[in-house]
């Protein structure tokens, strides 16, 4: 399957820190990527080259096609990003949030409208379309996050611990959306600190100190580490970390 | 434009939901205006006056009803020579007039020696009302006596209201607050939200997002420019016999420096709070203090005078005096308005650097 992000030799260095050690990798189009490590251990720098936040300071790379040192600007037309601290927007209403960032992409009202009602109505949430985003339990405001952040069906979906401080069934209703949108095509880029939810990942990665210390299907790196669960695999490698933050 | 329609719509609903800040917003000056144009006033009126003459001749009445029938002043009845102090301590009046005995032909021109006819006796306890009523009562009797020495007119503001020039300094504070402060804080708000990232990750330019910001902003400003205006003119009778495009004018550079401002602050912090902080601190209180706003900055001591120089407010002040009170031309205030707008310039050029910096 074609490769829709693809990293080589990878480094970024803030004076004498660097903060990402040459790191390379692939995700596939369509694919489920767990993106683990440690707090400090290089992941947020890592996602920020990614989207087109940051520039490494060597290396090379690619995602939905777009050069990471040159077409930054492309690359964030390809994406979408969801990350746990910002969801929407509370004084506004749910349609309010989706024409906003609909038209941030760059689609026309009526496209937008066509299809929050879409997702709106498969979420069973379309009646409550003019609801202030305030009024709504902070689970609901995550899933709708997401739909929000793959409402221009962006090629990549980038999210950054998506699912902190919620509740266990809105977990598990999350991941349902997040395998439907991998099984339309999208690719998803996760990060997260939940292990159960690391094995519901078709591959992971897990940084340790700026490198990429394994990376596999979840199953393989358990019998590698002949451990019982995702969660000894990664107390197993990030015992060894140097940086804590 | 689309995008940047988009961003504009987000950023007046946010504005428009918060129902007490656009109180606030609205409400501030139009208070503010009012307060200083009628309550707080450093204006001084009903004097009580009360009066000591030892004969109360033709030209001692005549006198006293001057001074009776001006309305500045409340006149106590008269006083003999024993009971001045106690007028006065007791506030009862706040000046006595005391006549000389022959006050009737130093009026007239005909006394045998030359001397004063009238000597004025002031509680100096307020030296602000004691300042004020000498010289309103040295200009009611100096009518009557006919060798007055002195001969004052004043121009422009001749009843000295001070509600016309606390107008332009009002609108100097209100820009600060309204553009650089709440710009600022709506602008950190996001990074403090962490919907800044999110927007960073979008297409949008950085620039747009900020620019979006202050458009709202900028609209309001408009308002509170006009209210003032208005209330000015209609309500405290401020004359504006000036150049109104001038006054719109640099009213606008006004702005657009007070969100370079505003965007500068917030590319100094990441916390609501901090940002509150510098734009009531080095932004509000330099304008209050040396801009000419409360105070004259003719009154400050030498060492301090050279920072008024580079107080905006101090510039934007003196130009709308000038067009509102005096009445100048637009071309009378050219080096207000240069100033203005090299200093607008520089701002926003060093606010735009400092954005840019920080988004790497």
């Amino acid at each position: 399957m074609e490769n829709i992000i693809s990293v080589r030799n990878l480094t970024k260095q803030f004076g004498a820190f660097r903060a990402v050690d040459n790191i390379s990798f692939d995700v596939a189009q369509g694919e489920i990527f767990g993106f683990l490590g440690a707090n400090g251990a290089g992941k947020t720098t890592a996602i920020r080259i990614l989207c087109g936040l940051s520039r490494a300071t060597s290396g090379t790379g690619s995602v939905a096609g777009c050069d990471i040192m040159t077409q930054s600007e492309d690359i964030k037309r390809n994406i979408g990003y969801m990350c746990q601290k910002f969801s929407l927007y509370e004084d506004l209403t749910v349609l309010e949030n989706m024409e906003l960032y609909g038209g941030i992409y760059g689609m026309h009202r009526k496209e937008i409208l066509a299809k929050a009602e879409a997702m709106l109505t498969e979420l069973e949430f379309w009646h409550h379309r003019h609801d202030l985003v305030r009024s709504i339990p902070a689970g609901w405001r995550q899933k709708l996050a997401f739909t929000v952040a793959n409402l221009h069906a962006p090629k990549v979906i980038f999210l950054d611990e998506p699912t902190g401080g919620v509740d266990p069934l809105t977990r598990r209703q999350f991941w349902g959306m997040i395998r439907r949108a991998a099984a339309a095509g999208t690719t998803v880029f996760v990060t997260t600190h939940y292990m159960d939810e690391a094995a519901l990942c078709d591959r992971v990665s897990i940084m340790v100190d700026g490198r990429i210390m394994a990376l596999d299907t979840p199953e393989a790196l358990i019998s590698k580490y002949q451990v019982r669960t995702m969660d000894e695999v990664f107390r197993t490698l990030a015992r060894n970390a140097v940086r804590n933050e | 434009m689309n995008r940047f329609a988009h961003f504009v719509k987000k950023e007046s609903l946010h504005i428009l939901r918060d129902v007490r800040t656009i109180l606030v917003v609205i409400g501030i000056p139009i208070v503010l205006t009012l307060l200083f144009g009628f309550a707080i006033s450093t204006d001084v009126n009903n004097i009580n006056v009360a009066a000591c003459a030892p004969h109360r001749t033709a030209a001692v009445r005549d006198a006293v009803s001057r001074v009776s029938h001006t309305p500045l002043f409340t006149f106590k009845g008269y006083v003999a020579p024993d009971e001045i102090d106690k007028v006065l301590r007791t506030g009862t009046a706040e000046a006595v007039m005391v006549f000389a005995d022959d006050y009737d032909r130093l009026v007239a021109g005909t006394a045998e020696v030359a001397g004063c006819g009238v000597q004025l006796v002031l509680d100096g306890s307020n030296p602000n009302v004691a300042a004020s009523a000498s010289a309103y009562l040295m200009q009611t009797l100096s009518g009557v006596a006919a060798a007055s020495p002195i001969d004052t007119h004043i121009l422009y503001n001749p009843q000295m209201k001070s509600a016309y020039n606390f107008v332009p300094g009002i609108l100097g504070l209100i820009f600060i607050l309204v553009c650089a402060m709440m710009t600022s804080i709506s602008i950190v708000r996001e990074k403090e939200l962490g919907s800044m990232e999110v927007l960073l990750v979008s297409p949008v330019k950085p620039l747009w997002i900020i620019a979006a910001k202050m458009i709202p902003y900028f609209a309001l400003s408009c308002i509170n420019l006009l209210t003032v205006l208005l209330i000015a003119r209609y309500a405290l009778g401020v004359p504006m016999t000036g150049s109104v495009g001038g006054i719109l004018l640099i009213s606008g550079i006004y702005i657009a420096l007070s969100l370079g401002f505003g965007l500068l602050v917030s590319t100094i912090t990441d916390k609501q709070m901090v940002a509150l902080l510098i734009s009531g601190m080095v932004l509000m209180l330099p304008i209050m203090m040396f801009s000419g706003m409360l105070f004259p900055t003719e009154n400050l001591p030498l060492v301090l005078r050279p920072i008024t120089y580079i107080v905006p407010a101090r510039w934007y002040i003196d130009a709308m005096r000038k067009l509102m009170i005096e009445g100048l031309a637009f071309g009378d205030v050219l080096l207000e308005l240069g100033i203005l707008a090299a200093m607008t310039i520089g701002i926003i050029r060093v606010a735009l650097m400092k954005f840019n910096d920080r988004l790497e």
